[in-house]
């Protein structure tokens, strides 16, 4: 296992804008973020000898950073590909196969701009099992397993929808959010149909955008200008490409082996845990979230956040930045959960946790199929 | 409901006599020889303990809506409110699927209806396992 707090977050940058950039291309939205992570750490390309990067092919940000990595890791399992590569990053830099990690993201999911992406083919399972049956996009995939959440846990979708409700109320704290205007459960139900019973507040954004991370050993981490954001402890799992075939349409087998990995390696309690970010790319996954990951029991999660206990002045602040539901959704939102990780351990969140020592930042990727969980602190 | 558009499925060796099955009006699944584990979707080993000893069968066809979201947003093919459901076999495996022969309404679909398939030739290589409620 990883040794606690061996490895540091030491840059960390988010595009300089967000939302909509018609005048950047999906690789640009890479670099942009990349150049701000560099100047963040105070780095030149030359002391990146490792790349990781999901959207883009490690080869392509090499190639276009102007970058001679020695160790690369073009891990591509949805939006939670990021934390992943985090994890591989500290990994790597703990056994010496290099010493300093750039992590990007970057993409232009709302502009479509120089998309490198390919769709799943007739001939592959989805293609032959799910495509046929009017899927279309993650708005009509990703919610299936709900109802039958809903069913067996008795939670309401007064309550899912909630989670869209208190996220406003943390966006409208962030000057960089898309959505910032306060919503009321109500809003969120009145608000357009677009995959019943998941209505438009309740699906994440469409944006442009990227986000860097840069990693390096806590050692080296003492001379560079940035407090040190330490990684204590790394989960990640994998299930199944296709929802219908997810073993259990009420918990995610992919969070189920990620989370507790993760805090088992940071010999963690949840009691201890000040800041939690939980990929929200629809409403129902900060509640799956909770209970998998064991802060809450099974068909718990509605009623907790229900209580205000995720919302700005709870005990367990969740989803600062507002989330992918109302910050920003490029498409694969992990990159910027990190991001909102790192800034609350710096101290410099908008929407900041006094006094946060410990954040829980975890991922899901392509509807259920991938997980990661990445466990910061600000105290070696 | 429209079908002319919609994506429609390209068999491969290890999926083929599934499509064949659903030509001849049968869900064909497989079961292993050795664990007993009866799964889906096709491959030539089981999932459970990676025997090659499997055997295909047919299906009694028996379902329970197991899930769903009625998508209200056109999609190639279908004209929407539409119902994206996964239905579980009586086998145990699930699949995605559509359910025809009832309203696309929330009240129309309570889960763990019970179901039965309609095969819904869509070209002369392809016929689509939808499902219907068993009454109707
Ligand atoms: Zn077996």
């Amino acid at each position: 296992m990883l040794k606690q707090n061996e490895i540091a977050v030491v840059g960390a940058a988010e595009t300089t804008r967000l939302g909509v950039i018609p005048d950047m291309s999906n690789i640009m939205l890479h670099a942009d973020c990349a150049i701000n992570a560099m100047r963040d750490a105070g780095l030149k390309p030359s002391d990146i000898d490792g790349i990781a990067c999901a959207g883009e092919s490690p080869t392509n940000m090499a190639h276009y950073l102007g970058l001679t990595p020695k160790w690369v890791d073009g891990t591509a399992v949805g939006g939670c590909s990021f934390m992943i590569h985090v994890r591989h990053a500290a990994a790597a830099i703990s056994a010496g196969l290099c010493t300093t990690v750039l992590i990007t993201h970057g993409e232009s999911g709302k502009s479509q701009i120089g998309l490198n992406r390919a769709p799943a083919g007739r001939s592959s399972l989805m293609g032959q099992f799910e495509m046929p049956y009017g899927v279309y996009g993650p708005p009509s995939m990703f919610t299936i397993p709900v109802m039958r959440y809903l069913k067996e846990t008795g939670t309401t979708i007064e309550q899912v929808a909630n989670v869209a409700s208190i996220q406003r109320e943390w966006s409208a704290q962030n000057p960089r959010a898309m959505m910032k205007d306060k919503a009321s459960i109500d809003d969120v139900l009145n608000s357009r149909m677009i995959a019943w019973p998941f209505r438009l507040f309740m699906c994440c954004l469409v944006t442009d955008g990227g986000g860097a991370l840069i990693l390096t050993s806590a050692e080296r981490a003492k001379d560079m200008p940035q407090k040190p954001v330490y990684i204590m402890g790394t989960g990640e799992s994998v299930e199944t490409p296709m929802i219908s075939q997810m073993a259990d349409f009420t918990r995610s087998r992919a969070f189920r082996v990620a989370g507790p990995e993760a805090f088992k390696a940071a010999g963690i309690k949840h009691a201890d845990v000040d800041h939690l970010m939980i990929y929200d790319a629809f409403a129902h996954l900060p509640i799956y979230g909770l209970e998998d990951l064991g802060f809450v029991g099974r068909g718990e999660a509605g009623a907790f956040i229900m209580e205000r206990n995720t919302a700005p002045g709870g005990k367990l602040p969740m989803n600062t930045n507002g989330g992918g539901l109302s910050y920003t959704h490029t498409g694969m939102y992990g990159m910027f959960a990190l991001q909102e990780s790192v800034r609350q351990m710096r101290g410099t969140a908008p929407a900041q946790v006094p006094g946060a020592k410990i954040s829980v930042c975890h991922g899901v990727g392509g509807m259920f199929a991938a997980s990661g969980t990445i466990v910061f602190t600000n105290e070696a | 409901m429209s079908e002319s558009k919609r994506p429609l499925p390209q068999p491969t060796p290890e999926t083929k006599h599934f499509w064949e099955g659903t030509q001849a009006g049968e869900i064909r699944l497989q079961k292993c020889d050795d664990c007993a584990k009866v799964y889906f979707p096709p491959r030539p080993f089981c999932p459970g303990c990676a025997s090659r000893n499997v055997t295909i069968f047919k299906a009694s066809g028996k379902a329970k809506l197991h899930s769903y979201v009625i998508h209200h947003r056109p999609a190639p093919g279908f004209t929407p409110p539409y119902a994206i459901a996964v239905v579980e076999l009586e086998e145990g495996p699930r699949l995605m699927t559509n359910i025809v022969g009832c309203p696309q309404t929330p009240e129309a679909l309570p889960l763990d209806m019970e179901l039965v398939p309609h095969f819904e030739k869509m070209n002369d290589e392809i016929t689509l396992p939808l499902f219907q409620p068993a009454k109707g």
